[in-house]
């Protein structure tokens, strides 16, 4: 194998930077754990032709309404102007690069810096200087120097369905076309009126963020890791179902049927672990299912990449925000929601359905650890690579989930970006 | 025994953490009525008024299940806690129910030794005397923070 060592990794532990030869059912182990791996997916990847999922446009409803967030390791603000569009620009003073917003998010008419009382307006423009013509006739700032010169980097914005978007990139495609045509219209299926926030959590994952997005797209997991599911029959893979992948390869929607006619003993016949007979639930209202969406269609997981993961479990809905806080943890933002017009009904559904995903979900809580499994198991792994065969070599939709064909997906739109 | 005294509470509360802490979570549910309301939610969200949680369970089949399911189901690494519960401040007391508000700590031991703060907040309980023994008919965790670490399996 051909080994270089890249500028600037530590010398006593070389890095091989060549991606393994042929397709992409092959992932090299240090595309994990590489230092010079995460300071470019900054530059390619969140700073690059990517459209970042920043939050829901319910979260900046109003004039004056703000929310932080992150574009990769770069901190960002969201705010709501006076003339009702959304903004978004570097949470970074242009003065010391101190952060202007230090909370989560809240209302407010702008934002001055802590440290010298530099102020900005909600589009990210700086407004004022503390001092600027100094005191009594000394210091100040110099004539020359000019406000509109200096501001934090602001982002593109697009929305789609209640869900806002940043690019800091001039060349990325508009939406639509960045999404895919079947992806974007399996988002709008899901967020077809305006979405109400239900609760906040973040669980941090103890892997690198692509284990995490790659276990997203993994159909394949599904029924093996997550017993809970499976033995309720609820997603065997046998039912009727599939995968979309966009054209780039980084977006995909996975979609689950109920399909009565094929509740077959595949499981049982391969003597696999997921398999309970005597596991009953004592209180079924759990499972209590509402069509909600008039499809029969009763779980439909997507991504697009880098960052966004929308989640219909039923009728537990969701968005997960993915984003890196180092080289082995991962920060997962969820956020569930539901839909103005619920009913108490389906409001106590939504709530009881939740259960079922987030970090104490019957059926997510594993990813919350497997990705650290990973990480921890290829920790000296350099050399090795992992094997994607499952479904062929392909990342076109497939009309199976017993693929990995969204993983492979995923690794061709993450090469494009990053040219390794 | 009538009334709910401050003793019955603190002597409710140690049942309930050695319970979890001894890993005999089959009784766990025990200790609620039913229905109850059992919640795991953050602060921040208590605080905009989010009903909902990381954990919710309205029956005590729920919470049932939740024991099945981490039994049989779920995949976790070996774990265990020890809650350190402080003194209770009482709300309200009924006499048959009291209304109480009650801070904790648990700190999670992986089985490799590796021991962390696992989580801090408030207990907000309804407690019954109905029956005899004091029961939950209500338990909202209300953790200080939003961020859980990797997962949270066993409850709180």
């Amino acid at each position: 194998m051909n080994v270089n060592v890249p500028p600037g990794s530590i010398s006593n532990s070389p890095q091989p930077t060549e991606w393994p030869e042929g397709t992409l059912t092959r992932v090299p182990f240090w595309i994990y754990h590489s230092p010079d791996i995460y300071a470019l997916e900054q530059q390619r990847v969140y700073e690059g032709p990517v459209w970042n999922f920043l939050c829901l446009e319910a979260e900046v409803s109003k004039p004056g309404d703000y929310r932080t967030t992150f574009l990769g390791s770069m901190p960002v603000v969201v705010a709501r102007d006076s003339d009702d569009e959304i903004y978004a620009f570097e949470n970074r003073c242009a003065h010391r690069g101190a952060l202007i917003v230090l909370d989560g998010g809240g209302h407010a008419r702008d934002f001055t810096c802590v440290y010298h009382a530099w102020n900005y307006d909600l589009k990210g423009n700086l407004k004022a200087v503390a001092f600027e013509d100094g005191v009594n006739g000394k210091g100040g700032m110099p004539k020359t120097f000019c406000r509109s010169d200096h501001g934090p980097r602001k982002l593109r914005i697009a929305l789609f369905a209640g869900l806002v978007f940043g690019s800091l990139s001039e060349d990325v495609p508009p939406i639509e076309e960045y999404l895919g045509e079947e992806v974007a219209t399996r988002i709008k299926r899901v967020l077809h009126k305006p979405a109400v926030v239900t609760g906040r959590f973040t669980q941090m994952l103890p892997n690198n963020w692509k284990l995490y997005y790659e276990n997203v797209k993994d159909t394949y997991h599904a029924s093996l890791l997550h017993t809970f599911f499976t033995t309720f029959g609820i997603n065997r893979l046998s039912q009727k179902g599939g995968m979309v992948v966009s054209p780039s390869g980084g977006n995909h929607a996975s979609f689950s049927f109920v399909d009565k006619s094929t509740q077959g003993n595949d499981y049982a016949a391969m003597g696999l672990r997921s398999e309970n007979e005597d596991f009953k639930l004592k209180d079924p209202t759990l499972l209590d299912n509402a069509d909600e969406f008039n499809d029969g269609c009763h779980m439909q997981i997507l991504t697009v990449f880098p960052n966004f993961v929308l989640q219909q479990i039923q009728n537990s809905l969701a968005v997960r925000q993915v984003l890196p806080k180092g080289l082995g943890e991962t920060a997962l933002n969820w956020t569930t929601f539901g839909f103005a017009d619920d009913t108490p009904e389906m409001k106590t559904r939504r709530l009881r359905q939740n259960n079922l995903a987030g970090p104490a979900g019957y059926v997510s809580m594993e990813d919350g650890a497997v990705g650290g499994f990973v990480q921890r198991g290829v920790a000296a792994a350099d050399g090795e690579r992992a094997v994607l065969e499952m479904g062929g070599s392909g990342t076109t939709n497939e009309g199976t989930r017993a693929t990995e064909a969204a993983v492979r997906g995923f690794w061709k739109c993450y090469r494009a970006h990053m040219g390794v | 025994m009538a009334g709910i005294t401050t003793e019955r509470i603190l002597a409710l509360h140690a049942a309930y953490t050695r319970c979890i802490d001894r890993n005999e979570l089959e009784s766990w549910p025990d200790f609620f009525l039913d229905p109850c309301l059992y919640v795991v939610t953050s602060a921040e969200n208590h605080r905009a008024g989010f009903e909902g949680g990381m954990i919710y369970a309205d029956t005590r089949g729920m919470l049932t299940d939740r024991v099945m399911s981490l039994r049989d189901a779920n995949v976790y690494e070996k774990q265990s806690y020890r809650h350190i519960v402080g003194m209770p401040y009482v709300i309200k007391n009924g006499g048959d129910e009291a209304e109480t508000e009650t801070p904790f700590m648990v700190m999670r031991i992986m089985h490799d030794g590796k021991t962390d703060v696992f989580a801090t907040g408030i207990y907000l309980d309804v407690v019954h005397a109905a029956g005899g023994d004091l029961k939950f008919k209500k338990r909202v965790v209300v953790c200080d923070s939003s961020r859980i670490d990797t997962l949270l399996a066993l409850p709180l």
